[in-house]
């Protein structure tokens, strides 16, 4: 049994008083005592007729009861995608406000401009696409106003305009390879700490581990901070910042039960070594669904032009992400894994980078950057929690001494500095 | 059409001129001299303006909630001839207070501002504003209930021309009224602008003149939220009378700048056939609306 399952087993009540106070009566003494009177299948179909039949009839009549809003129409567009190609600037908008929205004409930088797209009104949650007319210039900056028709401007800000990568193969080579140079790279040359680990004491790897949930709860606020960035550029209408907590919530339950099934598999796992195995290869997803959002932030600045792609962005990265790579390895000082596990490990944790990248620069919206954002929090607060009873001293059963506070505070500081180093 | 090619409305269309009531390209060449009869040996022109609320389609697909006088921005030209006497019945049709303010020389309680005379013309009431054609030269008229800029912006303006005793040159005689359209109410500058009504109205329907012939702008700035507005021709010079008060031009040029209430009167000659722009010489203005063609065609042709 892992420790982390003793831990649940204590939350249990054990109170007898508890106990009592829960048994009321039973499910099978509420029934009526003829059973089997009506069919269960009869009375849930029936309910679900009465509730469509009622939804419908309020959806047909209970609308017409009520007044018309107060006030003008909510126009709201958000901007899901530009694409910036030779004479036009191309819009993808969504809109997100709950009245049709027409665009009518189209000004940038002040100056009205032929354009394709949006004849018809675009409806709540629907998608439509503007093509402009107009001779940008390389690298300044345009507000595209959008004058609907009822006279409301919406406004687009392109910070700088660049021609949009085309998304050939040459586009996600380059990708790819600066997934890899920020995301399996480092991770795999963090992991060649590992013959020195072995060769320290169990106390010294449990300040590591704490130093990995130090670096792993650095990660988590930066990345929810970032996706509650994205999540405001969204326009909200898939929830906005919502998203970044739906992504994390779902992520946290799928890793549980990703947990859970490698668990299963050894019912009888004794050893710390595989538990150690399961835990790296809980963290290195974790770190990989990080990895992900990290890779997503990337491609979409790049495709966007506000990424050089420099030696400053590799080496930030790279001295960024090694650390991540230490602590994969941290839970494996007690075996011998083979070299080809420790890199599947490294391609769990870097390989994501590289998808994120590309999904990045070729989608650039900011409602999945969010919820992928999400994914990455919700996986490392899972992967921490399968991290802290390890900490645990074995003799006194205390979690935090000075020891393991210190090595929490160097992670989240580890990891504040080489953010520094990150010129993205 | 667009791109390179400078600002367009979508598709270069333009709006429903039939369905707004009033068309720019007609609008330009009409002058109302109201009913005539003379009363004591004196010529008496009487006009009846209704200040109405209409949405109008100041752009293709846009619709502008407007306050107007008889429905059409601006409102109608009214002319008369010094020492006139004029009397203009106003009936406040809106559903807004409303008066008539006129440019020129006049008693106070003809002035039309709250508060002086008959002030503040509520809706469903009426007043008669009677007054002498003074001074010969192009004037104006627009709402003056508070708050001003809005009751302006909103489409109340108009203008009236008293010509000198005897009358001017013979010419191909026009107006323009150069304002804007801020159709996001927040009197932070317009999103639309234009002469006569309607943004790129001339550039779709370029004013055909004839070469050799005189040409009479009366130019009239009525912008409002933005400090100036200017007039500027290709392919030629004018002569230029601010105010038309005076029977001599104060400068022969291509561009005028004028403030909000400036007005003045361009005298042309085309000696070239062809199409030549005017629009506003603040360019963005321009690309926001203000923009149009004169097609200069040779006598035979009209």
């Amino acid at each position: 049994m892992s420790t982390t399952e003793e831990s649940r087993d204590a939350e249990r009540p054990m109170d007898p008083d508890a106990r009592a106070d829960a048994e009321g009566p039973t499910p099978a003494e509420t029934r009526t005592g003829k059973s089997g009177r009506v069919p269960l299948w009869v009375l849930v179909v029936g309910l679900v007729a009465v509730l469509v039949a009622a939804l419908g009839g309020l959806a047909a009549y209970g609308g017409q009861t009520l007044p018309e809003r107060l006030g003008p129409p909510v126009e709201e567009l958000a901007v899901e995608r530009t694409v910036i190609a030779p004479g036009s600037i191309e819009l993808v908008l969504r809109n997100t406000g709950p009245d049709p929205v027409a665009v009518a004409q189209v000004f940038v930088n002040d100056s009205y401009v032929d354009f394709t797209g949006a004849d018809e009104p675009i409806g709540r949650l629907a998608a439509d696409t503007l093509v402009l007319n107009y001779p940008w210039q390389d690298g300044q900056p345009y507000t595209v106003s959008m004058l609907t028709s009822t006279g409301l401007v919406i406004e687009h800000v392109v910070d700088a305009a660049v021609a949009t990568p085309e998304p050939g193969f040459e586009f996600l080579g380059l990708m790819a390879l600066v997934g890899t140079y920020v995301g399996v790279l480092p991770v795999l040359l963090g992991m060649l700490v590992l013959p020195i680990l072995r060769r320290t004491s169990g106390r010294v790897v449990r300040v590591l581990l704490a130093l990995t949930v130090g670096l792993l709860a650095y990660l988590a606020l930066d990345a929810l901070l970032e996706g509650l960035e994205l999540a405001a550029l969204s326009g909200g209408a898939f929830g906005g910042p919502v998203l970044v907590f739906l992504g994390a919530g779902l992520a946290f339950l799928a890793l549980t039960t990703v947990d859970k099934v490698l668990a299963g598999r050894r019912p009888d796992e004794r050893d710390t070594g595989s538990a150690g195995m399961r835990l790296a290869v809980m963290i290195a997803i974790g770190i990989g669904l990080h990895n992900l959002g990290e890779g997503l932030v990337i491609g979409s600045a790049y495709a966007v032009g506000e990424l050089a792609l420099g030696a400053a962005l590799i080496v930030g990265f790279a001295a960024h992400n090694t650390t991540e790579g230490l602590a994969i390895v941290a839970p494996l000082t007690t075996r011998r894994p083979s070299l080809w596990s420790l890199v599947g490990l490294g391609l769990i944790a870097g390989a994501p980078a590289i998808l994120g990248a590309v999904i990045g620069a070729s989608v650039d919206n900011a409602g999945l950057s969010a919820l992928l954002f999400g994914v990455g929090v919700g996986a490392i607060v899972q992967v921490i929690i399968q991290i802290v009873p390890g900490l645990r001293d074995r003799t006194s059963g205390r979690l935090l001494d000075p020891a393991m506070l210190g090595g929490l505070g160097a992670g989240v500081v580890i990891m504040y500095l080489t953010g520094l180093l990150v010129a993205a | 059409m667009g791109g390179a090619n400078g600002a367009t409305f979508r598709g270069g269309a333009g709006v429903d001129h039939a369905a707004n009531g009033f068309d720019p390209r007609t609008l330009l060449r009409e002058f109302d001299y109201g009913t005539v009869s003379t009363e004591n040996g004196r010529t008496v022109r009487d006009w009846t303006i209704r200040a109405e609320d209409r949405d109008i389609e100041v752009a293709p697909g846009v619709v502008f909630p407007a306050w107007t006088f008889n429905g059409s921005i601006p409102g109608p030209t009214l002319r008369a001839t010094a020492g006139d006497l004029m009397r203009v019945r106003f009936v406040n049709d809106s559903e807004h207070p409303h008066t008539m303010h006129f440019h020129g020389i006049h008693p106070a309680e003809m002035d039309g501002v709250p508060m002086v005379g008959r002030g503040i013309i509520s809706p469903g009431e009426e007043f008669t504003y009677t007054f002498d054609a003074e001074p010969f030269g192009l004037h104006l008229y627009h709402c003056h209930v508070g708050p001003l800029a809005e009751h302006i912006a909103r489409g109340m303006y108009g203008t009236f021309i008293v010509d000198p005793p005897g009358g001017r040159p013979p010419a191909d005689e026009m107006i323009m009224v150069q304002h804007g359209y801020n159709t996001t109410f927040d009197g932070e500058g317009n999103q639309l602008y234009a002469v006569n009504g309607i943004p790129f109205v001339y550039m779709n329907d370029p004013i055909q003149v004839r070469r050799g012939e005189l040409v009479r702008i009366y130019l009239v700035n009525i912008l409002e939220y933005d400090p100036i507005n200017s007039f500027h021709l290709h392919g030629n010079f004018f002569d230029y009378y601010p105010t038309g008060t005076r029977l001599e031009p104060s400068e022969f040029t291509d561009t005028v700048i004028q403030a909000q209430g400036q007005r003045g009167i361009c005298e042309i000659r085309f000696p070239y056939p062809g199409k030549f722009m005017f629009h506003a010489h603040k360019s963005e203005f321009a690309d926001l609306g203000w923009m149009g063609f004169f097609d200069v065609v040779d006598g035979a042709e009209s």
